[in-house]
Protein backbone atom coordinates (compact mmCIF):
# COMPACT_ATOMS: atom_id res chain seq x y z
CA UNK A 1 0.00 0.00 0.00
CA UNK A 2 2.81 2.82 0.95
CA UNK A 3 4.74 1.44 -1.77
CA UNK A 4 2.18 1.90 -4.35
CA UNK A 5 1.62 5.29 -2.63
CA UNK A 6 5.32 6.35 -2.89
CA UNK A 7 5.16 6.10 -6.51
CA UNK A 8 2.12 7.79 -6.60
CA UNK A 9 4.11 10.66 -5.36
CA UNK A 10 7.28 10.20 -7.94
CA UNK A 11 5.03 10.52 -10.72
CA UNK A 12 3.44 14.03 -9.64
CA UNK A 13 6.76 15.27 -9.26
CA UNK A 14 8.24 15.70 -12.39
CA UNK A 15 11.78 15.59 -11.87
CA UNK A 16 12.45 12.62 -10.06
CA UNK A 17 14.19 12.20 -6.97
CA UNK A 18 16.80 10.03 -7.52
CA UNK A 19 19.88 11.87 -7.90
CA UNK A 20 19.81 13.37 -4.37
CA UNK A 21 18.98 9.98 -3.23
CA UNK A 22 22.02 8.63 -4.39
CA UNK A 23 24.40 11.33 -3.02
CA UNK A 24 22.11 10.57 0.35
CA UNK A 25 23.49 7.25 -0.42
CA UNK A 26 26.66 7.67 -1.47
CA UNK A 27 27.42 9.74 2.00
CA UNK A 28 25.91 7.63 4.05
CA UNK A 29 28.45 4.48 2.56
CA UNK A 30 31.30 6.83 3.05
CA UNK A 31 30.81 7.69 6.39
CA UNK A 32 30.18 4.31 7.34
CA UNK A 33 33.29 2.76 5.63
CA UNK A 34 35.07 6.09 7.45
CA UNK A 35 33.82 5.35 10.60
CA UNK A 36 34.31 1.40 10.59
CA UNK A 37 38.08 1.88 9.18
CA UNK A 38 38.97 3.86 12.69
CA UNK A 39 37.48 1.16 14.38
CA UNK A 40 39.09 -1.66 12.27
CA UNK A 41 42.08 0.56 12.82
CA UNK A 42 41.71 0.68 16.51
CA UNK A 43 40.93 -3.08 17.28
CA UNK A 44 44.32 -3.73 15.10
CA UNK A 45 46.08 -1.56 17.29
CA UNK A 46 46.29 -3.73 20.47
CA UNK A 47 47.53 -5.82 18.47
CA UNK A 48 50.46 -4.66 16.74
CA UNK A 49 51.34 -3.06 20.10
CA UNK A 50 51.38 -6.41 21.93
CA UNK A 51 54.72 -6.98 19.73
CA UNK A 52 56.57 -4.49 21.29
CA UNK A 53 58.54 -5.17 24.43
CA UNK A 54 56.75 -5.73 27.17
CA UNK A 55 56.95 -4.22 30.80
CA UNK A 56 60.02 -6.36 32.04
CA UNK A 57 62.24 -6.23 29.20
CA UNK A 58 61.73 -2.47 29.67
CA UNK A 59 62.52 -3.13 33.40
CA UNK A 60 65.83 -3.91 32.49
CA UNK A 61 67.16 -0.59 32.09
CA UNK A 62 70.78 -0.51 33.15
CA UNK A 63 73.62 -2.68 33.72
CA UNK A 64 76.57 -1.85 37.09
CA UNK A 65 80.02 -2.97 36.29
CA UNK A 66 82.85 -3.23 38.61
CA UNK A 67 85.85 -2.33 36.71
CA UNK A 68 88.71 -2.22 39.25
CA UNK A 69 89.88 -5.42 38.12
CA UNK A 70 90.08 -4.82 34.48
CA UNK A 71 93.86 -4.36 33.87
CA UNK A 72 95.34 -1.94 30.69
CA UNK A 73 94.74 -3.65 27.75
CA UNK A 74 92.27 -5.93 28.73
CA UNK A 75 88.37 -5.99 27.55
CA UNK A 76 85.32 -7.59 28.94
CA UNK A 77 81.48 -7.93 27.30
CA UNK A 78 78.56 -7.53 29.46
CA UNK A 79 75.10 -7.71 29.01
CA UNK A 80 72.54 -4.60 29.06
CA UNK A 81 69.07 -5.18 28.04
CA UNK A 82 70.61 -8.24 26.16
CA UNK A 83 72.63 -6.71 24.37
CA UNK A 84 77.01 -7.11 24.42
CA UNK A 85 78.86 -4.28 26.05
CA UNK A 86 82.52 -4.01 25.37
CA UNK A 87 84.49 -2.41 28.15
CA UNK A 88 88.12 -1.60 26.57
CA UNK A 89 90.72 -0.81 29.42
CA UNK A 90 92.63 1.00 26.18
CA UNK A 91 96.04 1.14 26.24
CA UNK A 92 98.47 4.25 25.40
CA UNK A 93 98.89 3.05 21.87
CA UNK A 94 95.43 2.26 21.29
CA UNK A 95 94.52 5.65 22.27
CA UNK A 96 97.51 7.22 20.68
CA UNK A 97 95.87 5.33 17.03
CA UNK A 98 92.46 6.33 17.99
CA UNK A 99 93.54 10.35 18.24
CA UNK A 100 95.62 9.73 14.86
CA UNK A 101 91.97 8.20 12.88
CA UNK A 102 90.67 11.51 14.39
CA UNK A 103 92.65 13.69 11.20
CA UNK A 104 91.57 10.77 8.77
CA UNK A 105 88.59 10.63 6.30
CA UNK A 106 86.33 9.00 7.88
CA UNK A 107 82.79 7.27 6.49
CA UNK A 108 81.28 8.27 10.08
CA UNK A 109 82.97 10.83 11.06
CA UNK A 110 83.76 11.62 15.21
CA UNK A 111 85.99 12.17 17.42
CA UNK A 112 87.64 9.94 20.20
CA UNK A 113 87.16 12.49 22.83
CA UNK A 114 83.54 13.05 21.89
CA UNK A 115 83.28 8.90 21.95
CA UNK A 116 85.21 7.81 25.68
CA UNK A 117 84.58 9.95 28.24
CA UNK A 118 87.61 9.46 29.86
CA UNK A 119 90.45 7.97 27.22
CA UNK A 120 91.50 5.26 28.77
CA UNK A 121 88.12 3.49 28.98
CA UNK A 122 86.17 2.79 25.69
CA UNK A 123 82.58 1.61 26.44
CA UNK A 124 80.63 0.27 23.06
CA UNK A 125 77.50 -1.76 22.33
CA UNK A 126 79.46 -4.62 20.51
CA UNK A 127 76.71 -4.80 18.00
CA UNK A 128 77.71 -4.01 14.44
CA UNK A 129 75.73 -1.12 12.65
CA UNK A 130 75.89 -3.49 9.09
CA UNK A 131 73.24 -6.54 10.73
CA UNK A 132 73.93 -7.05 13.85
CA UNK A 133 76.22 -9.32 14.58
CA UNK A 134 78.95 -8.89 17.72
CA UNK A 135 82.53 -8.02 16.69
CA UNK A 136 85.17 -9.96 17.55
CA UNK A 137 87.55 -8.34 20.21
CA UNK A 138 90.03 -6.00 20.21
CA UNK A 139 92.98 -6.30 18.23
CA UNK A 140 91.25 -8.52 15.62
CA UNK A 141 90.35 -5.72 13.13
CA UNK A 142 92.93 -3.79 10.74
CA UNK A 143 93.41 -0.40 12.15
CA UNK A 144 93.95 -2.04 15.68
CA UNK A 145 90.24 -2.32 16.55
CA UNK A 146 87.56 -4.75 16.26
CA UNK A 147 87.19 -6.82 13.17
CA UNK A 148 83.11 -8.19 12.54
CA UNK A 149 83.70 -11.74 11.23
CA UNK A 150 79.86 -11.94 9.28
CA UNK A 151 80.10 -9.21 6.59
CA UNK A 152 84.18 -8.27 7.24
CA UNK A 153 83.27 -4.77 8.69
CA UNK A 154 86.51 -3.15 10.73
CA UNK A 155 86.61 -0.35 13.18
CA UNK A 156 89.29 0.91 14.90
CA UNK A 157 90.51 1.23 18.50
CA UNK A 158 87.81 4.11 18.89
CA UNK A 159 84.80 1.85 17.61
CA UNK A 160 84.79 3.49 15.02
CA UNK A 161 84.04 2.39 11.13
CA UNK A 162 87.34 1.91 8.77
CA UNK A 163 86.38 -0.43 6.35
CA UNK A 164 83.40 -2.85 5.22
CA UNK A 165 79.79 -2.81 4.77
CA UNK A 166 78.98 -1.14 7.96
CA UNK A 167 77.10 2.17 7.53
CA UNK A 168 77.97 3.97 10.88
CA UNK A 169 80.28 3.94 13.90
CA UNK A 170 79.94 1.07 16.65
CA UNK A 171 76.85 3.08 19.14
CA UNK A 172 78.71 4.36 22.31
CA UNK A 173 75.80 3.54 24.68
CA UNK A 174 74.63 6.05 27.75
CA UNK A 175 77.29 5.69 30.34
CA UNK A 176 78.60 7.41 33.56
CA UNK A 177 81.34 6.63 36.01
CA UNK A 178 79.49 6.21 39.39
CA UNK A 179 82.77 6.12 41.29
CA UNK A 180 86.17 5.71 40.19
CA UNK A 181 85.23 1.52 40.22
CA UNK A 182 82.08 1.58 39.22
CA UNK A 183 80.73 1.71 35.92
CA UNK A 184 76.72 2.38 35.07
CA UNK A 185 75.45 1.33 31.78
CA UNK A 186 71.81 2.73 30.86
CA UNK A 187 69.76 5.30 31.88
CA UNK A 188 66.92 4.22 34.38
CA UNK A 189 63.24 5.19 32.79
CA UNK A 190 60.11 6.61 34.14
CA UNK B 1 24.32 -49.47 -3.90
CA UNK B 2 27.52 -47.00 -4.04
CA UNK B 3 26.00 -45.39 -6.92
CA UNK B 4 22.86 -44.09 -5.48
CA UNK B 5 25.03 -42.35 -2.28
CA UNK B 6 27.22 -41.05 -4.87
CA UNK B 7 23.93 -39.82 -6.71
CA UNK B 8 22.90 -38.47 -3.47
CA UNK B 9 25.81 -36.64 -2.56
CA UNK B 10 26.25 -34.91 -6.31
CA UNK B 11 22.61 -34.01 -5.84
CA UNK B 12 24.03 -31.18 -2.90
CA UNK B 13 27.87 -31.49 -3.37
CA UNK B 14 28.86 -31.84 -7.14
CA UNK B 15 31.75 -34.09 -6.08
CA UNK B 16 31.89 -36.41 -9.13
CA UNK B 17 31.63 -33.36 -11.68
CA UNK B 18 34.66 -31.98 -10.05
CA UNK B 19 36.74 -34.84 -10.51
CA UNK B 20 35.83 -35.64 -14.10
CA UNK B 21 36.55 -31.53 -14.74
CA UNK B 22 39.77 -31.65 -12.56
CA UNK B 23 41.40 -34.49 -13.37
CA UNK B 24 39.55 -37.52 -15.04
CA UNK B 25 38.93 -35.24 -17.77
CA UNK B 26 41.10 -32.50 -17.00
CA UNK B 27 43.07 -32.12 -20.84
CA UNK B 28 47.13 -32.04 -20.13
CA UNK B 29 49.55 -31.71 -22.73
CA UNK B 30 50.89 -34.94 -24.29
CA UNK B 31 53.98 -34.04 -24.67
CA UNK B 32 55.03 -32.86 -20.88
CA UNK B 33 58.66 -34.11 -19.89
CA UNK B 34 59.30 -35.14 -16.64
CA UNK B 35 60.19 -31.29 -15.89
CA UNK B 36 56.65 -30.98 -15.33
CA UNK B 37 56.65 -33.14 -12.19
CA UNK B 38 58.09 -31.18 -9.87
CA UNK B 39 55.12 -29.13 -9.17
CA UNK B 40 53.21 -32.18 -7.74
CA UNK B 41 56.43 -33.23 -6.11
CA UNK B 42 56.85 -29.45 -3.85
CA UNK B 43 52.75 -29.94 -3.09
CA UNK B 44 54.06 -33.56 -1.53
CA UNK B 45 57.00 -31.66 0.05
CA UNK B 46 54.80 -29.50 1.78
CA UNK B 47 52.67 -32.73 3.12
CA UNK B 48 55.29 -34.24 4.52
CA UNK B 49 56.31 -30.73 6.09
CA UNK B 50 52.89 -30.22 7.59
CA UNK B 51 52.70 -33.35 9.08
CA UNK B 52 56.15 -33.40 10.67
CA UNK B 53 55.79 -30.30 11.61
CA UNK B 54 52.81 -30.93 13.39
CA UNK B 55 54.14 -33.69 15.11
CA UNK B 56 56.90 -32.18 16.11
CA UNK B 57 54.98 -29.03 17.63
CA UNK B 58 53.41 -31.53 19.83
CA UNK B 59 56.94 -32.04 21.83
CA UNK B 60 58.65 -28.35 21.24
CA UNK B 61 58.26 -25.70 23.35
CA UNK B 62 58.90 -22.16 22.52
CA UNK B 63 60.97 -21.20 25.50
CA UNK B 64 64.51 -19.16 25.17
CA UNK B 65 65.94 -21.48 27.97
CA UNK B 66 64.34 -24.55 27.12
CA UNK B 67 64.29 -24.86 22.85
CA UNK B 68 67.48 -25.93 22.69
CA UNK B 69 67.13 -28.68 25.09
CA UNK B 70 63.76 -29.69 23.59
CA UNK B 71 64.74 -30.68 20.79
CA UNK B 72 67.43 -32.75 21.83
CA UNK B 73 64.67 -34.18 23.75
CA UNK B 74 62.57 -34.92 20.46
CA UNK B 75 66.17 -36.52 18.81
CA UNK B 76 67.09 -38.60 21.90
CA UNK B 77 64.13 -39.39 24.34
CA UNK B 78 60.91 -38.68 22.07
CA UNK B 79 59.51 -42.31 19.95
CA UNK B 80 60.90 -41.61 16.62
CA UNK B 81 61.48 -38.11 17.15
CA UNK B 82 64.94 -37.99 15.65
CA UNK B 83 62.97 -39.34 12.40
CA UNK B 84 60.43 -36.72 12.37
CA UNK B 85 63.04 -34.16 12.84
CA UNK B 86 64.89 -34.91 10.21
CA UNK B 87 62.61 -35.71 7.98
CA UNK B 88 61.37 -32.03 8.48
CA UNK B 89 64.95 -30.37 8.27
CA UNK B 90 66.05 -32.34 5.44
CA UNK B 91 62.64 -31.78 4.10
CA UNK B 92 62.67 -28.04 3.44
CA UNK B 93 66.07 -28.30 1.72
CA UNK B 94 64.35 -30.96 -0.73
CA UNK B 95 61.36 -28.44 -0.78
CA UNK B 96 63.12 -25.93 -1.92
CA UNK B 97 65.31 -27.80 -4.60
CA UNK B 98 61.89 -29.16 -5.60
CA UNK B 99 60.77 -25.18 -5.69
CA UNK B 100 63.85 -24.00 -7.55
CA UNK B 101 63.66 -26.56 -10.53
CA UNK B 102 59.78 -25.34 -10.83
CA UNK B 103 60.70 -21.93 -11.37
CA UNK B 104 63.52 -22.76 -13.78
CA UNK B 105 61.23 -24.92 -15.48
CA UNK B 106 59.12 -22.28 -15.89
CA UNK B 107 61.63 -19.48 -16.82
CA UNK B 108 63.18 -21.90 -19.65
CA UNK B 109 59.88 -22.72 -21.03
CA UNK B 110 57.85 -19.03 -20.99
CA UNK B 111 55.67 -20.35 -18.53
CA UNK B 112 55.27 -17.20 -17.14
CA UNK B 113 54.07 -15.61 -20.49
CA UNK B 114 50.49 -14.54 -21.01
CA UNK B 115 48.23 -15.88 -20.17
CA UNK B 116 49.69 -17.24 -17.18
CA UNK B 117 51.04 -14.08 -15.55
CA UNK B 118 48.72 -14.82 -12.49
CA UNK B 119 49.34 -18.28 -12.24
CA UNK B 120 53.05 -17.04 -12.41
CA UNK B 121 52.46 -14.44 -9.50
CA UNK B 122 50.80 -16.62 -6.98
CA UNK B 123 53.71 -19.04 -7.56
CA UNK B 124 55.98 -15.93 -6.34
CA UNK B 125 53.90 -15.36 -3.66
CA UNK B 126 53.91 -18.93 -2.52
CA UNK B 127 57.78 -19.02 -2.69
CA UNK B 128 58.25 -15.43 -0.77
CA UNK B 129 56.37 -16.95 2.70
CA UNK B 130 58.15 -20.26 1.50
CA UNK B 131 61.46 -18.45 2.56
CA UNK B 132 59.83 -16.34 5.33
CA UNK B 133 58.54 -19.65 6.78
CA UNK B 134 61.65 -21.79 6.09
CA UNK B 135 63.65 -18.61 8.26
CA UNK B 136 61.60 -18.87 11.16
CA UNK B 137 61.42 -22.45 11.42
CA UNK B 138 65.57 -22.25 11.17
CA UNK B 139 65.36 -19.93 14.11
CA UNK B 140 63.43 -22.53 16.52
CA UNK B 141 66.10 -25.14 17.50
CA UNK B 142 67.84 -22.16 19.08
CA UNK B 143 71.66 -22.59 18.40
CA UNK B 144 74.11 -20.33 17.45
CA UNK B 145 72.98 -20.54 13.85
CA UNK B 146 69.66 -20.11 14.50
CA UNK B 147 70.14 -16.85 16.93
CA UNK B 148 72.47 -14.85 14.70
CA UNK B 149 70.88 -15.76 11.62
CA UNK B 150 67.74 -14.47 13.26
CA UNK B 151 69.84 -11.14 14.23
CA UNK B 152 71.24 -10.61 10.90
CA UNK B 153 68.29 -10.71 8.94
CA UNK B 154 65.72 -8.96 11.55
CA UNK B 155 68.19 -6.18 11.49
CA UNK B 156 68.07 -6.33 7.53
CA UNK B 157 64.72 -4.01 8.92
CA UNK B 158 66.71 -1.11 10.39
CA UNK B 159 68.06 -0.73 6.51
CA UNK B 160 64.56 1.34 5.79
CA UNK B 161 65.04 5.10 6.48
CA UNK B 162 63.36 6.57 9.83
CA UNK B 163 61.26 3.84 10.98
CA UNK B 164 63.61 1.39 11.19
CA UNK B 165 65.29 0.98 14.12
CA UNK B 166 61.67 1.22 15.99
CA UNK B 167 60.28 -1.77 13.37
CA UNK B 168 62.96 -3.92 14.27
CA UNK B 169 62.83 -3.60 18.54
CA UNK B 170 58.84 -4.03 17.71
CA UNK B 171 59.65 -7.43 15.63
CA UNK B 172 61.94 -8.62 18.44
CA UNK B 173 59.63 -7.42 21.34
CA UNK B 174 63.04 -6.44 23.20
CA UNK B 175 66.22 -4.80 22.78
CA UNK B 176 67.40 -7.84 21.07
CA UNK B 177 66.33 -11.50 19.50
CA UNK B 178 65.54 -12.62 22.35
CA UNK B 179 62.29 -14.78 23.99
CA UNK B 180 59.48 -12.86 22.44
CA UNK B 181 61.17 -12.79 19.31
CA UNK B 182 61.14 -16.81 19.35
CA UNK B 183 57.48 -17.38 20.53
CA UNK B 184 56.32 -15.30 18.13
CA UNK B 185 58.32 -16.92 15.29
CA UNK B 186 56.60 -20.00 16.49
CA UNK B 187 53.58 -18.68 16.57
CA UNK B 188 54.32 -17.95 12.90
CA UNK B 189 56.10 -20.83 11.47
CA UNK B 190 52.92 -22.70 12.33
CA UNK B 191 50.53 -20.05 10.68
CA UNK B 192 52.66 -19.56 7.71
CA UNK B 193 52.39 -23.09 6.47
CA UNK B 194 48.73 -23.09 6.16
CA UNK B 195 48.64 -19.37 4.73
CA UNK B 196 50.98 -21.43 1.59
CA UNK B 197 48.40 -24.08 1.36
CA UNK B 198 45.63 -21.36 0.51
CA UNK B 199 47.53 -19.88 -1.77
CA UNK B 200 48.68 -23.27 -3.71
CA UNK B 201 44.98 -23.75 -3.96
CA UNK B 202 44.43 -20.41 -5.91
CA UNK B 203 48.01 -21.20 -7.79
CA UNK B 204 46.12 -24.45 -8.67
CA UNK B 205 42.83 -22.42 -9.39
CA UNK B 206 44.69 -20.23 -11.75
CA UNK B 207 46.89 -23.29 -13.70
CA UNK B 208 43.48 -25.35 -13.96
CA UNK B 209 41.66 -21.92 -15.88
CA UNK B 210 44.40 -21.10 -18.05
CA UNK B 211 45.60 -25.33 -18.05
CA UNK B 212 49.39 -26.13 -18.25
CA UNK B 213 52.05 -24.59 -20.51
CA UNK B 214 54.30 -27.11 -22.56
CA UNK B 215 57.61 -27.93 -23.49
CA UNK B 216 56.94 -26.26 -27.19
CA UNK B 217 55.26 -23.34 -25.13
CA UNK B 218 52.40 -23.29 -27.91
CA UNK B 219 48.81 -23.35 -27.48
CA UNK B 220 47.30 -26.62 -27.83
CA UNK B 221 44.50 -27.91 -29.73
CA UNK B 222 42.02 -29.30 -26.69
CA UNK B 223 41.42 -32.71 -28.95
CA UNK B 224 44.31 -33.38 -30.63
CA UNK B 225 46.88 -32.41 -28.34
CA UNK B 226 46.30 -33.76 -24.92
CA UNK B 227 45.50 -36.26 -22.42
CA UNK B 228 43.70 -36.68 -19.63
CA UNK B 229 45.18 -36.06 -16.08
CA UNK B 230 44.61 -39.00 -14.67
CA UNK B 231 45.82 -41.53 -15.16
CA UNK B 232 48.48 -40.18 -17.95
CA UNK B 233 50.18 -37.58 -15.39
CA UNK B 234 49.39 -38.63 -12.10
CA UNK B 235 50.71 -42.57 -12.43
CA UNK B 236 54.32 -40.23 -14.18
CA UNK B 237 53.89 -37.91 -10.64
CA UNK B 238 53.89 -41.39 -8.44
CA UNK B 239 56.69 -42.29 -10.40
CA UNK B 240 58.68 -39.14 -10.03
CA UNK B 241 57.51 -39.16 -6.60
CA UNK B 242 59.40 -43.08 -5.96
CA UNK B 243 62.47 -41.70 -7.14
CA UNK B 244 62.61 -38.58 -5.57
CA UNK B 245 61.69 -40.23 -2.17
CA UNK B 246 64.90 -42.15 -2.92
CA UNK B 247 67.16 -39.82 -3.12
CA UNK B 248 65.33 -37.33 0.17
CA UNK B 249 65.08 -40.77 2.42
CA UNK B 250 69.00 -41.70 1.72
CA UNK B 251 69.86 -38.08 3.03
CA UNK B 252 67.14 -38.53 5.97
CA UNK B 253 68.33 -41.87 6.73
CA UNK B 254 72.46 -41.95 5.83
CA UNK B 255 73.68 -38.38 6.12
CA UNK B 256 70.83 -36.12 8.06
CA UNK B 257 72.99 -33.38 8.92
CA UNK B 258 74.80 -33.11 5.35
CA UNK B 259 72.78 -29.55 5.26
CA UNK B 260 73.01 -29.15 8.69
CA UNK B 261 75.56 -26.27 10.38
CA UNK B 262 77.57 -27.71 12.96
CA UNK B 263 77.45 -24.43 15.18
CA UNK B 264 74.10 -25.36 15.29
CA UNK B 265 74.14 -27.89 17.88
CA UNK B 266 75.89 -24.77 19.80
CA UNK B 267 73.15 -23.60 22.27
CA UNK B 268 72.45 -19.41 21.33
CA UNK B 269 74.50 -17.42 23.01
CA UNK B 270 73.54 -13.22 22.22
CA UNK B 271 77.32 -12.63 23.76
CA UNK B 272 79.23 -14.34 21.12
CA UNK B 273 78.69 -14.17 17.54
CA UNK B 274 80.12 -17.59 15.57
CA UNK B 275 82.74 -16.52 13.30
CA UNK B 276 81.49 -17.25 9.88
CA UNK B 277 77.72 -17.15 9.47
CA UNK B 278 76.04 -18.66 6.60
CA UNK B 279 72.35 -19.00 6.23
CA UNK B 280 70.78 -22.21 4.81
CA UNK B 281 72.18 -22.97 1.66
CA UNK B 282 68.85 -21.86 0.31
CA UNK B 283 69.45 -18.36 0.74
CA UNK B 284 73.12 -18.33 0.16
CA UNK B 285 72.47 -16.77 -3.94
CA UNK B 286 70.97 -13.97 -2.28
CA UNK B 287 72.70 -13.90 1.28
CA UNK B 288 75.68 -13.17 -1.54
CA UNK B 289 73.19 -10.81 -3.56
CA UNK B 290 73.07 -8.83 -0.13
CA UNK B 291 76.90 -8.55 0.65
CA UNK B 292 77.97 -7.44 -2.53
CA UNK B 293 77.09 -4.07 -2.64
CA UNK B 294 79.64 -2.44 -0.28
CA UNK B 295 80.88 -0.04 -2.17
CA UNK B 296 77.99 2.77 -1.47
CA UNK B 297 79.32 4.25 1.97
CA UNK B 298 76.52 4.64 3.82
CA UNK B 299 73.88 3.38 1.50
CA UNK B 300 75.27 0.01 1.16
CA UNK B 301 73.28 -1.76 3.55
CA UNK B 302 69.72 -0.15 2.55
CA UNK B 303 71.09 -0.87 -1.36
CA UNK B 304 72.16 -4.07 -0.61
CA UNK B 305 68.75 -4.90 1.07
CA UNK B 306 67.32 -3.36 -1.57
CA UNK B 307 69.25 -5.56 -4.59
CA UNK B 308 68.38 -8.94 -2.42
CA UNK B 309 64.29 -7.74 -2.49
CA UNK B 310 65.11 -6.93 -5.89
CA UNK B 311 66.34 -10.25 -7.38
CA UNK B 312 63.42 -11.91 -6.35
CA UNK B 313 60.55 -8.80 -7.04
CA UNK B 314 61.83 -8.88 -10.55
CA UNK B 315 60.60 -12.14 -11.20
CA UNK B 316 57.25 -10.71 -10.93
CA UNK B 317 57.64 -8.34 -14.19
CA UNK B 318 59.42 -10.66 -15.98
CA UNK B 319 56.31 -11.81 -17.91
CA UNK B 320 56.53 -8.03 -19.40
CA UNK B 321 60.20 -8.32 -19.78
CA UNK B 322 60.21 -11.22 -22.39
CA UNK B 323 58.50 -9.59 -25.54
CA UNK B 324 59.68 -12.42 -28.33
CA UNK B 325 56.30 -14.20 -29.82
CA UNK B 326 57.90 -17.32 -29.17
CA UNK B 327 57.43 -18.57 -25.09
CA UNK B 328 59.66 -21.50 -24.91
CA UNK B 329 63.45 -21.22 -25.07
CA UNK B 330 63.59 -24.43 -27.07
CA UNK B 331 63.24 -22.25 -30.41
CA UNK B 332 65.01 -19.55 -28.84
CA UNK B 333 69.08 -19.98 -29.16
CA UNK B 334 70.19 -16.77 -27.53
CA UNK B 335 67.51 -16.68 -24.78
CA UNK B 336 68.72 -20.54 -23.67
CA UNK B 337 72.02 -19.41 -23.84
CA UNK B 338 70.85 -16.16 -21.32
CA UNK B 339 69.24 -18.72 -19.57
CA UNK B 340 72.31 -21.32 -18.73
CA UNK B 341 74.47 -18.45 -18.29
CA UNK B 342 71.76 -17.84 -15.66
CA UNK B 343 71.36 -20.92 -13.67
CA UNK B 344 75.78 -21.23 -13.45
CA UNK B 345 75.32 -17.62 -12.34
CA UNK B 346 72.96 -18.59 -9.26
CA UNK B 347 75.31 -21.43 -8.28
CA UNK B 348 78.44 -19.24 -8.40
CA UNK B 349 76.52 -16.38 -6.06
CA UNK B 350 75.17 -19.69 -3.68
CA UNK B 351 79.15 -20.43 -3.46
CA UNK B 352 80.19 -16.57 -2.86
CA UNK B 353 77.86 -16.28 -0.43
CA UNK B 354 78.89 -19.83 1.26
CA UNK B 355 82.31 -18.05 1.84
CA UNK B 356 83.43 -15.91 4.32
CA UNK B 357 82.81 -12.09 3.13
CA UNK B 358 86.79 -11.22 3.12
CA UNK B 359 87.75 -14.77 1.47
CA UNK B 360 90.16 -14.64 -1.73
CA UNK B 361 91.14 -16.84 -4.34
CA UNK B 362 94.59 -17.13 -5.92
CA UNK B 363 96.41 -16.02 -3.16
CA UNK B 364 94.59 -12.66 -2.16
CA UNK B 365 94.67 -12.02 -6.42
CA UNK B 366 90.48 -12.62 -6.63
CA UNK B 367 88.61 -11.14 -3.72
CA UNK B 368 85.36 -13.51 -3.73
CA UNK B 369 83.26 -9.66 -3.10
CA UNK B 370 84.52 -9.21 -6.73
CA UNK B 371 83.25 -12.23 -7.63
CA UNK B 372 79.89 -11.49 -5.94
CA UNK B 373 79.79 -8.12 -7.78
CA UNK B 374 79.98 -9.68 -11.11
CA UNK B 375 77.28 -12.04 -10.78
CA UNK B 376 75.30 -9.83 -9.06
CA UNK B 377 75.22 -7.86 -12.34
CA UNK B 378 75.02 -10.70 -14.44
CA UNK B 379 71.89 -11.91 -11.95
CA UNK B 380 70.05 -8.77 -13.21
CA UNK B 381 71.67 -8.72 -16.37
CA UNK B 382 69.80 -11.92 -17.18
CA UNK B 383 66.55 -9.69 -17.29
CA UNK B 384 67.73 -6.84 -18.63
CA UNK B 385 69.38 -8.81 -21.51
CA UNK B 386 66.74 -10.54 -21.90
CA UNK B 387 64.19 -8.07 -22.80
CA UNK B 388 66.95 -6.06 -24.88
CA UNK B 389 66.74 -9.20 -27.50
CA UNK B 390 63.15 -9.87 -27.28
CA UNK B 391 62.01 -6.04 -27.53
CA UNK B 392 64.24 -5.02 -30.09
CA UNK B 393 63.92 -8.32 -32.17
CA UNK B 394 67.73 -9.46 -31.90
CA UNK B 395 66.91 -12.67 -31.36
CA UNK B 396 65.32 -14.88 -34.27
CA UNK B 397 63.51 -17.23 -33.07
CA UNK B 398 63.24 -20.70 -35.33
CA UNK B 399 60.32 -21.97 -36.92
CA UNK B 400 57.66 -23.44 -33.70
CA UNK B 401 55.78 -26.47 -34.14
CA UNK B 402 51.61 -25.86 -35.65
CA UNK B 403 50.40 -28.38 -33.22
CA UNK B 404 51.82 -31.55 -31.27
Amino acid sequence: MSASAHSTAHSHSPVPEQPEEESRRDFLILATGAVSAVGVAGAAWPFIRSWSPSADVLSQATTEVDISALGKGQMITVPWQGKPVFILHRTDEQIASAKKGDAEKLPDPAKDAERAQKPEYLVLLAICTHLGCVPQPIGTGNFGGFLCPCHGSHYDTSGRIRQGPAPKNLEVPFYAFKDDKTLVIGKSVG
Amino acid sequence: MSKSIMDWVDARLPVTALIKSQATEYPTPKNLNYWWVFGSLALFCLIVMLLTGLFLAMHYKADANQAFDVVEHIMRDVNYGWLLRYMHANGATFFFITVYVHILRGMYYGSYRAPREILWWFGIIIFFLLMATAFMGYVLPWGQMSYWGAAVITNLMSAIPVVGEELVIWIWGGFAVGDPTLNRFFALHFLLPFVIFGVVIIHLWALHAVHSNNPDGIDLDEHKDTIPFHPYITIKDLFAMGVFLLVYCAFVFFIPNFFLEPDNYIPANPMQTPAHIVPEWYFLPFYAILRSIDFLGSFSKLAGVIAMIAAIAILFILPFLDRSPVRSFRYRPLSRQLFWIFVIDCFLLGWVGYNPADATRFNGALPLIVVGRTCTAIYFGYFILLWIITAFDIEKPQPVPKSL
